[in-house]
């Protein structure tokens, strides 16, 4: 199984730990990926400004995937959510694709609509398979109780993403926590956003969005949060001493990246799978792999 | 109060010929956008419902040049819950779009259009960088900026970037 590993924007400046992680399991799994040089931002930044650029940022970005023949596969849910709408698009209304391509020619690109797009995680549960993963499984995560976060655009818009998974109950993500042998335990407003969507604009509003959650999380007394987009990650762990700060409430709450997870059940060592990078240091969890 | 004789009886077309905004007359104000809405539980600014109904009604100026058209997190779970499909993301875009093109954009994502243009990312990649990605063995990261400037110049944005982009 071979994807080009589309990293975005934030994941390969401000989510090391995620890619180390995703690129151990993923060798472990027998998961190929390839680097393309030339991919850039998927154009969510864009979208709210000017539809036509969204959608040729994210066309060239198909495209190049296109020419290697491969899948894309993502790491940021932000990058899959719109990848995978331009596609749709591009696939489903051929006088759009004849108008992306037009203009797409100033970078003599174009994209015909060939591939497809999968976030990681979803590769996880759909191409390796709960089965296979569960036989990898060496050290079984059994005495950790961890919440899981979906976020919006894993999910949503499920038009675009055609319901792979229940939007407003969704079980992937969860059933891969399971297969490791932790529990994912359930938490109050589990399927709420981030707030990293409106960060930029009102920084106030996006912290106590995420505030909110914590605050759930914790009374569920899980070990950690585990989530799968680097922009979830810096709404909780990130920003988590600021929200502490605005909130005057201590969390400590460790957020992991679900392939660190995953990783430490395959047997990897923690260090090979970038804890060190993790903000919230996840200190109880590490002293029990020696 | 609002001023009948100021009200733009074409905006809401104007918003449906906008790719997104095809379904905003469908809206008929059940609320439920609002009643889920994460950002609307922290901030009475943004009220997705009544954003709407200043569409239909024509209060074109109000909406096209007010902060709380930006507050939308792009969240979609209104997109999920309304049950007249009216799809408020797009819905949002779709309005932010058009006062783009009247010279409001807010400052924060020009501020991002800059950086695009700039690095062909959101983040810059500087050598301590790829430095860092090295000592953990990952691939070097480059900045295409070339395609993104085509890009940019094809659609007009390279002026948003350039300039101040003069107002209505």
């Amino acid at each position: 199984m071979k994807y080009a590993l589309f990293l975005g924007c934030t994941v390969p400046v401000r989510a090391l730990n995620y890619e180390l992680a995703a690129r151990k399991v993923g060798e472990k799994l027998g998961l190929e990926f390839l680097d393309i040089p030339e991919f850039s931002c998927c154009g969510f930044p864009v979208k709210s400004v000017d539809r036509m650029t969204f959608m040729l940022m994210a066309a060239e970005n198909l495209s190049l995937a296109e020419e290697a023949n491969l899948d894309i596969c993502t790491l940021c849910s932000a990058c899959s959510s719109v990848l995978t709408e331009v596609d749709k698009q591009v696939k489903e209304n051929r006088a759009l694709r004849n108008r992306i391509n037009e203009d797409l020619s100033v970078t003599n690109r174009k994209y015909h609509g060939k591939i497809h797009v999968k976030h990681f995680v979803r590769i996880l549960h759909e191409d390796v398979g709960l089965a296979k993963i569960k036989e990898m499984v060496k050290r079984p995560l059994s005495e950790f109780n961890f919440t899981a976060h979906y976020g919006c655009h894993y999910l949503k818009p499920s038009e675009v993403y055609g319901k792979f998974d229940e939007p407003e109950n969704p079980r992937t993500l969860d059933e891969l926590i399971r297969v490791t042998g932790a529990q994912s335990i359930p938490y109050e407003d589990k399927n709420e956003c981030c707030g990293g969507g409106v960060l930029g604009v009102e920084e106030a509003t996006a912290l106590k969005i995420a505030a909110l959650k914590l605050d759930h999380i914790k009374a569920s007394g899980a070990d950690a949060l585990v989530l799968i987009c680097p922009f979830c990650n810096i709404m909780y762990e990130g920003n988590q001493k600021k929200i502490e700060k605005q909130s005057e409430t201590e969390f400590n709450l460790p957020v992991l990246y679900y392939p660190q997870v995953l990783g430490l059940a395959l047997g990897i060592p923690p260090d090979e799978l970038g804890f060190r990078m993790n903000r919230v240091k996840p200190r109880e969890i590490l002293s029990r792999f020696g | 109060m609002i001023d009948v004789s100021k009200l733009d009886p074409n905006f809401k077309y104007e918003i449906m010929k906008e790719p997104g905004g095809e379904h905003v007359t469908r809206c008929f104000a059940c609320g439920t956008c609002t009643a889920t809405c994460p950002v609307r539980e922290m901030n009475d600014e943004y009220n997705p419902r009544k954003i709407i109904r200043m569409a239909i009604l024509g209060m074109r100026q109000e909406v096209l040049t007010s902060d709380f058209i930006w507050l939308c997190a792009s969240c979609y779970t209104c997109e999920e819950r309304c049950p007249q499909d009216v799809r408020i993301p797009g819905l949002m875009n779709a309005i932010k779009n058009i006062a783009v093109r009247q010279g409001h954009i807010h400052p924060s994502f020009r501020a991002q259009l800059e950086v695009l243009f700039a690095h062909g990312r959101l983040y810059e990649i500087t050598e301590f960088d790829n430095k860092k990605r090295a000592k953990w063995g990952l691939p070097e990261i480059r900045e295409n900026v070339e395609g993104i400037r085509k890009l940019f110049r094809k659609t007009g944005m390279e002026k948003l970037v350039k300039d101040e982009g003069g107002a209505e």
